[in-house]
């Protein structure tokens, strides 16, 4: 479980994330939703430690700011809204890179071909030998997708669920590849592995999320079930945009169509 | 597309596709074989006819030659000239391409280098200071370190540097590399003005040493110098293999590095120490040679990719050899008077950085 209490953070003298409590449990896809500058990255960065925070944010009852490195790299991997290299590296090696710190909890060699198992996961098999540079925007996040993937590919090492960290991981997919995308994190939640995940499309959202946290101005507007979480109100509010949620017939899942706007 | 047809020819000896670590270790074999080759030819070469297989063989073979003089010479000329020579020119080599490549890596900037950014300069700067204030301000300090002191300030100058422009170019854990540069240039000038003063202050017999020292040359080898930078050149490149991980995840970016596990902290102040001691002790013997360490951690890239597991080692190797062939250049190109060394590498260095750069326009983002 990944437990973060009164997580505040400053950039440059300004309070970006104020008081946030956040959770995410093992099992469950956890998103992150908000207007542009509402502080989603910003609450993701601190809670995987690469900003300082105040606050307390524990990795399976261990406090992060106590962790190592490499002892916070064996339970969750970070997927960054984009990478962009300075070096020409192969698909492959790129991929390859997510096996430095973590432990992949495959068997001993296995690891030689999790790159390619990895790959196939998001659709960009026989890409191995492309160059990184030379792919399409889309194409590069699912190739650091595979990567982070190979870093925490067993969801569950020795008995302890690992998370995945992913900051707006499809936005610049198409959505045969959103889907894609977003059947990964559900799988790894449903093996046992937790998920974090900043969205921007509230359909995707209440398809896939578990639980929302609703960010607005950097505190906590909402969290809860989508059910719970997505009603007009709260949209009207923290979108400030007059939208409809509406709710399919049989599955009771709810979507928001920007046509409903008022 | 030459990167494309470079991958399918040595399609064959990959394990898997996007693996280049076959490749890699048979070119890292080729590289010793060319830098064995290398050291023959300049132990070998030289403005004197002395030849270094009958002074090998002879010792070898215990055989007494027939001229006893000529020999004592050749021996001389071989042991005591080529010989620290040739070792000063592959650890300066070595220490100069593998610290452009740790530089690349560490500031995630192929133009990154010693020389660019300033380090070099720093270095001049500690050493020019010794040269000419250290019989008298810095008399103390050169009395307690003797030899020592030349290798030390040019450390400290480098070392220096380094760190002021990592400040400078360091905001909330982000290196800017524009910030980088610029303030390397800023700095290199700085440093180069401040040296421009002591030269004006030295006197006939220090500027003698210094116009020497500075256009850069392995002319001053001998046996006590190697023992002097030798020792901190090869520890400083032996912490360097250690590095190599967590240098190819800082390609993904500090943040990304972290996350991977890597103590990026520590890996950073690592490198820049390691980087200072070793362009330090370089430049404190053999003055600037540029070229080096952007040339061969580039070309090799081309050819093994950016992985620093092997570009590290396979830069040692190359950059040992080639500063061998320019040595050897310098040596006979204009014999029996010496080129400086910094020359030849920068004539050669030039025109092939820039050709490289033109050919690969458009393919890869510099």
């Amino acid at each position: 479980m990944i437990e973060a209490r009164d997580i505040s953070v400053a950039l440059g003298g300004k309070r970006i994330v104020s008081h946030v409590d956040f959770a995410a449990r093992p099992g469950e896809v956890s998103a992150i939703v908000g207007p542009n500058g509402s502080g989603k990255t910003t609450l993701l960065k601190a809670l995987t430690g690469e900003l300082s925070y105040t606050g307390t944010v524990t990795l399976n009852g261990r406090d992060l700011s106590a962790m190592k490195p490499v002892e916070a790299a064996t339970l969750r991997a970070v997927l960054p809204q984009s990478t962009i290299l300075s070096f020409p590296f192969t698909v492959r090696e790129i991929v390859r890179l997510g096996l430095i710190g973590g432990r992949a909890g495959v068997l001993p060699g296995e690891d030689q071909r999790l790159p390619e198992r990895a790959l196939a996961r998001v659709d960009l098999d026989g890409f191995a030998g492309r160059f990184y540079q030379e792919l399409s925007g889309g194409e590069q996040q699912r190739v650091q997708l595979a990567r982070v993937l190979c870093q925490v590919w067993a969801p569950v090492l020795e008995g302890r669920p690992r998370y995945l960290f992913l900051d707006e991981p499809v936005s610049s997919l198409d959505v045969k590849h959103q889907l894609i995308i977003m059947n990964i994190a559900r799988d790894f939640a449903r093996r046992g592995g937790g998920v974090v995940a900043i969205l921007h499309d509230l359909n995707l959202t209440a398809m896939y999320a578990d639980r929302i946290f609703v960010l607005r101005n950097g505190e906590l507007a909402a969290d809860g079930s989508p059910a719970d979480v997505l009603n007009d109100e709260l949209i009207e509010k923290v979108f400030d945009c007059r939208l409809k949620v509406g709710a399919l017939p049989s599955g009771n899942v709810p979507f928001v169509l920007p046509q409903s706007a008022a | 597309m030459a990167e494309q047809s470079v991958v399918g020819a040595a399609g064959r000896v990959m394990a898997a596709d996007g693996d280049r670590s076959t490749r890699a270790r048979f070119v890292i074999l080729l590289l010793c074989l060319a830098l064995a080759l290398s050291v023959l030819l300049s132990l070998t070469s030289g403005a004197s006819d002395a030849s270094a297989v009958r002074v090998i063989r002879d010792w070898f073979t215990g055989a007494m030659p027939a001229d006893a003089a000529l020999a004592a010479r050749d021996r001389l000329i071989v042991y005591d000239i080529r010989m620290p020579r040739v070792l000063l020119g592959v650890l300066i080599g070595a220490a100069l391409a593998v610290c452009g490549a740790v530089m690349q890596g560490l500031f995630r900037n192929p133009l990154a280098d010693p020389g660019l950014i300033g380090v070099s300069a720093g270095s001049s700067l500690g050493a020019v200071a010794i040269i000419v204030l250290g019989t008298t301000w810095l008399a103390p300090v050169t009395l307690v370190l003797g030899t020592l002191a030349l290798p030390l300030a040019a450390f400290i100058g480098g070392l220096a540097v380094t760190f002021l422009l990592y400040a400078i170019a360091t905001r909330q854990g982000q290196t800017s590399v524009a910030t980088m540069l610029l303030a390397g240039i800023a700095i290199s000038a700085l440093a180069m003005a401040l040296t421009g003063v002591l030269i004006f202050m030295a006197d006939d017999r220090q500027l003698r040493d210094l116009t020497f020292w500075q256009l850069g040359s392995l002319a001053g080898a001998t046996w006590p110098k190697i023992a002097t930078v030798g020792p901190v050149i090869v520890l400083a490149l032996s912490a360097m293999p250690f590095l190599s991980r967590g240098l190819n995840a800082l390609a993904l970016g500090e943040a990304t590095a972290a996350h991977l596990g890597i103590p990026v902290q520590r890996l950073k102040y690592t490198a820049i120490v390691g980087v200072s001691a070793a362009v330090g002790a370089s430049v404190a013997v053999s003055g600037g040679i540029g070229f080096i360490g952007i040339v061969v951690p580039h070309v090799l890239r081309l050819a093994i990719g950016p992985d620093n597991r092997y570009l590290l080692p396979a830069s040692a190797l190359l950059g040992a050899s080639m500063l061998l062939l320019a040595d050897a250049v310098a040596r006979t190109i204009v014999a029996p008077a010496e080129l400086p060394i910094g020359i030849v590498t920068a004539v050669a260095g030039a025109p092939f950085f820039l050709w490289i750069l033109l050919r690969k326009r458009g393919v890869v983002d510099l």
